[in-house]
């Protein structure tokens, strides 16, 4: 790519309805924030759910969680983990103007998120093959096997969710990575990075709840 | 009075800057986007008001013998969902805060343009999901969806009509987080947070509210629509889930709602006030406070639509006194309105006139709240009319009435021409004589005891329904004139002035209608807001007075 | 027909005056602040209007003082009327201990009364006059409302628990009994009287009607057809534990926690019975949800509640705690700790 290529890129790009550059970021970075916010009140939701019914039937969700595995859960947040890592490398790159390394760091995030899913459709295949999928077919084997239904339906609208927000990460950051390797940021202008950095962190923080709320109820007890 | 418009070479504005349906539907203006939000909610407002006419044309006789119950049930859940969800929460944020919010902080446009016209396109799906449901047989769980009847034992497109609501209420978040980060980052030079007019003030606080609480509707709907889809047993007693979960999950938004209603509606009426009567409005900081006030408590009161439903006599006593807290803020609000006209300079247009009309109704309505937020009472009249007539008071004769006034007022400003003076003033009248001939009626009936979605009720009720009919029909006249004297005046009125009304506020140091950027230089603030004292003709800069034409 | 226009409902419970009484002030209340509010805004609009040669309007000095009057006056007025409604709602929400039990189910869309006695209705509710009722209620479907505008007192009816209404009719009549909470198609033909009597009549219409026992035995019939004489023995031998006085008792669980045996933890052990296992039991009962209407429940909560030892003097309730002990040990599968 020419310098002149560059040049035409070195200035931020500025809406019309700003006066600054800065101005433009920092009310990027506030509408982001504030996304952030809903996206919890969001999950708060399911998160008062999951109370209501574990103070109802602790036994039951004990017994239920008991069936989650663990291993792959904790290998999931591991790699949740490093994802997170590999992000904050990326923005730290486009803040640098490493082009090379940025576009490096994202494909690792979204190769490290593709792992993610891959897993958990696994765990969602076992569950299917088990009959814990909630619904006509549910199936549980134990004193508690209603109110483990209702674990297993929060179990899958949570775990769901989250992964529907993986995928719509791995697609920001797929676009982030054209855009990346075509030269669009720059040390003055890498807002987008930077908020889908934000994004894929809420993500990962979402999932560091989900993992010991559902998977690792009454362990130390067994 | 038809005049022939006046053909003088029109200077460039937001309006005629580029022409087309494209132009239109591409659009980044914030103004023209509000006029997008305009018209479509104006369509979904029609739509309700024809099933409110029907609601009220089946209560003419006791006898269910217009329609069937089915129809009837969905009657009343459409009209509902339209209203609630397609009309009043983004009635005044979307069409007013939309045009307005800019102009009013001196910014040539929200934070993120593509974002509000996402919002418009956004908002537009859901109700076409919505008019799918209808047009396909319709819903009929009433627009609470109570659980299990919604989840379980409802014939009808529950899921559809969800969806739409679910779809409309991420319009609802964009808009509010638009207003936010606008409000914080794209004030004008010198416009500092008490130098803001209160309509901002109020509108910040309903942002809140819709940043905050749609998530957890919208949440509440997946697990709704999943259950019936799926049943996965969330709300389902049978296998220990619990019906009255959804409901603390769905009032949790669905009371604050009501105040993403009547917030906006109390920031035009601060306007048209401190217009109205030339002075700054009473108070300023304490009804600034109380829009916040407002928006705060209003989160922590949702469990006062349940006080019959199970809950604990503890749960029930919190939510009760907390309700009555949430009471002060708009008392304080009601006062500092009243207490403004004192020694003011007051112009009485019809914007004016739609105020005092809010001013009255709102008192009404606020006082008939603490009937129902009073435990033991609210055990009798819980899901009857009282309730009924009691929130109509709130969001037909306070919101809509400040929706009317406030489009009246910014009629000139946002399309450049006059209403029609006399014919406006006319149907405020006929508004406010049909609002009370409709719903005062209803507040005995529920005393009475006679419960609301009722289809057939016993016949002593008739005489107050048959005057509840009569009601309707003349607030229906009432709606349809202004519709049609705006439509009229777009061609035929008057051209208006930049300043019609002498006021300060930003809006109107600006062209009549505004320029694309609506504002050749940005103003520089140097007064606090409504300072009638040192700008006692409204101008607040002294640069170019006459309107070039 | 002559159209009659009525304002007001009629008053025929012990606690229906009281409610008026607060409602009554209220629209006091209402009226005053209206009429204050309306009249100085028209008063303002008028003696303030803009004329061709008004003054502009004048600088006011903002008064704190008065911020805080109109603050707290309704915040004490508010605080006033809440504790009035708060100690209202005690008294309707709280029966009294000698109140009469009936049980009501709701179905779409239809009541379903059942007397103690014996006696069952649809849609309609005998009561007598000047004594306290007590209503236990349930649903089998959706959530319904049990109102009766002129007792003013309202109740949702939800499945899955149970819930309670209280009234006591001051005066004979029929009374409007509506759903008030929206049910489904024929929700507004949920709807019957209540029959408030006077003592005597009460007696009477009482007796009447069908024999069909009272409900206790017709829950004692229910109980054997249901064969759940296998494991709930009476000398407490079965693999259930015997039932005889054990209502109202707190007995341990497996796991150490407590319950009290009432109506809602009896409903639970028969269609959720593993949920909560009483202390000494395997969790080996098969659930009866589907095979027992909620009336046939309402019956055998009343047999239950009912049944005292057969034979000989009853026995104290401590007595009959020690025996579950007992049948524990011989069942020998007590994992539990002790």
């Amino acid at each position: 790519m020419s310098a002149e290529a560059h040049g035409a890129v070195f200035h931020a790009p500025r809406a019309h309805q700003f006066d600054t550059a800065e101005q433009q970021k920092d009310a990027s970075t506030l509408g982001m924030w504030l996304f952030l916010v809903t996206e919890i009140m969001f999950f708060s939701g399911l998160f008062c759910c999951y109370l209501v019914y574990r103070w109802f039937y602790p036994e039951a969700f004990a017994a239920a969680s008991h069936h989650l595995d663990v291993a792959l859960g904790g290998f999931n947040t591991a790699v949740l983990i490093c994802s997170s890592l590999t992000m904050v490398l990326a923005v730290n790159a486009s803040q640098a103007g490493k082009r090379r390394a940025l576009v490096a760091f994202l494909i690792l995030t979204i190769l490290l998120g593709g792992v993610f899913l891959g897993v958990k459709a696994v765990e969602w295949h076992h569950k299917y093959v088990d009959h814990h999928i909630p619904g006509p077919s549910f199936h549980f084997e134990g004193p508690n096997a209603r109110q483990a239904q209702l674990f297993f339906s929060l179990y899958f609208v949570m775990t769901g969710l989250h992964a529907l927000h993986m995928v719509i990460g791995i697609g920001l950051l797929t676009v982030l990575t054209v855009q990346a390797r075509r030269g669009k940021f720059t040390p003055t202008y890498n807002t987008p990075v930077d908020m889908c950095g934000l994004y894929w962190h809420f993500v990962d923080l979402i999932w560091i709840f989900l993992f010991p709320l559902l998977y690792l109820i009454d362990r130390h007890t067994k | 009075m038809i005049t022939a418009p006046v053909t003088v070479p029109e200077r460039e504005h937001y309006l005629n800057a580029s022409y087309g349906l494209k132009s239109w539907l591409l659009t980044k203006d914030h103004k023209r986007i509000a006029l997008l939000y305009l018209a479509t909610i104006t369509f979904f407002f029609f739509l309700g008001g024809l099933f409110a006419v029907m609601i009220r044309l089946e209560l003419l006789t006791p006898q269910g013998d217009m329609v069937q119950s089915e129809t009837y049930n969905k009657l009343f859940t459409m009209h509902g969902v339209n209203m609630v969800f397609f009309f009043l929460l983004p009635a005044i944020p979307a069409t007013l805060g939309n045009f307005l919010v800019p102009l009013m902080i001196g910014a040539r446009d929200l934070a993120f343009p593509k974002l509000n016209l996402a919002s418009w396109y956004i908002f537009t799906i859901g109700g076409l999901f919505t008019l799918y449901a209808l047009l396909s047989g319709g819903v009929d769980t009433g627009w609470t969806f109570y659980t299990p009847y919604s989840t379980t034992y409802s014939n009808s497109f529950v899921i559809a009509t969800a969806l739409g609501i679910f779809i409309a209420g991420f319009s609802s978040i964009l808009t509010g987080l638009n207003f936010i980060v606008t409000i914080h980052r794209m004030r004008a030079p010198g416009l500092t947070w008490f130098r803001l007019p209160l309509f901002i003030w109020s509108h910040y606080a309903a942002s809140l509210i819709m940043v905050l609480g749609t998530p957890v509707i919208a949440v509440t709907i997946v697990l709704l629509a999943a259950e019936r889809a799926f049943h996965i047993g969330i709300f389902d007693p049978a296998i220990g889930g619990d019906p009255v979960l959804f409901q603390h999950l769905f009032w949790f938004y669905s009371h604050p709602a009501v105040y993403i209603m009547i917030l906006p509606a109390m920031a035009v009426i601060s306007e048209l006030v401190a217009a109205s009567a030339r002075k700054r409005v009473y108070g300023y900081e304490f009804v600034a406070y109380a829009s916040v006030a407002i928006a705060v408590f209003g989160f922590l009161v949702w469990g006062h639509h349940m006080f019959v439903s199970g809950q604990s006599v503890y749960a029930g006593l919190v939510f009760s006194v907390l309700s009555y807290l949430v009471a002060v803020p708009s008392a304080v609000k009601v006062f500092n309105w009243t207490a403004t006209l004192h020694k003011g300079s007051i112009a009485l247009e019809t914007p004016m006139l739609y105020t005092f009309g809010f001013i009255g109704l709102f008192t009404i309505g606020g006082m008939t709240g603490l009937f129902v937020a009073a435990l033991g009472l609210d055990v009798h009249v819980h899901d009857t009319y009282f309730v009924v007539a009691h929130f109509h008071y709130i969001m037909v004769g306070g919101t809509i009435m400040a929706y009317l006034g406030g489009l009246h007022f910014w009629w000139p400003k946002i399309t450049g021409r006059m209403y029609p003076e006399i014919l406006a003033k006319l149907s405020a009248l006929v508004v406010f004589i049909g609002f009370n001939l409709t719903f005062f009626p209803q507040f005995i009936l529920g005393y009475l005891g006679m419960p609301r979605r009722y289809h057939a009720y016993p016949d002593e009720f008739q005489v107050l329904n048959v005057m509840s009919t009569a009601g309707a029909s003349i607030l229906a006249v009432g709606y349809l004139l202004p519709m049609c004297y705006f439509i009229w005046s777009l061609r035929y009125g008057k051209i208006a002035p930049d300043n019609p009304w002498g006021a300060v506020g930003l809006e109107w140091q600006t062209l009549s209608p505004p320029p694309v950027e609506n504002f050749d230089e940005i103003p520089i603030v140097t007064h606090e807001a409504y300072d009638y004292v040192s700008l006692p003709n409204g101008s607040v800069t002294p640069k170019k007075e006459a309107n070039v034409r | 027909m002559r159209p009659s226009l009525p304002l007001f409902p009629e008053q025929a419970s012990s606690f229906a005056a009281d409610v008026d009484a607060l409602y009554f002030f209220l629209v006091a209340l209402t009226a005053f602040f209206s009429v204050l509010i309306g009249g100085l805004v028209v008063f303002f609009a008028i003696k303030y209007r803009r004329r061709k040669d008004s003054a502009p309007a004048v600088i006011e000095h903002e008064g704190m003082a008065l911020e805080m009057t109109w603050s707290i006056i309704p915040l004490i007025v508010s605080l006033f009327i809440f504790v009035w409604g708060a100690s209202l709602y005690f008294k309707i929400s709280r029966p009294p201990g000698d109140a009469a039990e009936i049980y009501a189910v709701g179905k779409q869309w239809m009541w379903k009364i059942q007397h103690m006695e014996g006696r069952r209705e649809i849609n309609e509710l005998h009561v007598p006059v000047g004594r306290a009722v007590k209503l236990k209620m349930t649903s089998e479907d959706v959530i319904h409302s049990f109102f009766v505008p002129a007792f003013r007192t309202k109740a949702d009816v939800l499945p899955g628990r149970y819930t309670t209404i209280w009234f006591k009719a001051e005066k004979a009549g029929a009374y409007h009994l509506f759903c008030a909470e929206y049910c489904g198609t024929k929700h507004s033909g949920m709807i019957g009287y209540v029959h408030a009597m006077e003592p005597n009549d009460y007696q009477n219409w009482l007796v009447g009607g069908t024999a069909e026992g009272t409900l206790a035995q017709r829950g004692e019939k229910l109980f054997q057809d249901l064969a759940c004489t296998n494991c709930h023995k009476e000398e407490g031998t079965g693999r259930g534990p015997a039932l005889a006085l054990i209502f109202g008792t707190e007995i341990p669980l497996e796991g150490g926690a407590k319950v009290l045996v009432d109506e809602e933890y009896i409903r639970e052990s028969i269609v959720n019975p593993t949920a909560r296992v009483a202390f000494g039991y395997q969790p080996v009962m098969p659930t009866f949800q589907g095979l027992v209407t909620e009336e046939g429940l309402l019956s055998l909560i009343e047999y239950v509640k009912s049944i005292g030892p057969k034979k000989g003097p009853p026995k104290p309730p401590a007595e009959a705690n020690r025996k579950t002990g007992e049948a524990r040990s011989k069942t020998g599968g007590a994992k539990g700790k002790q």
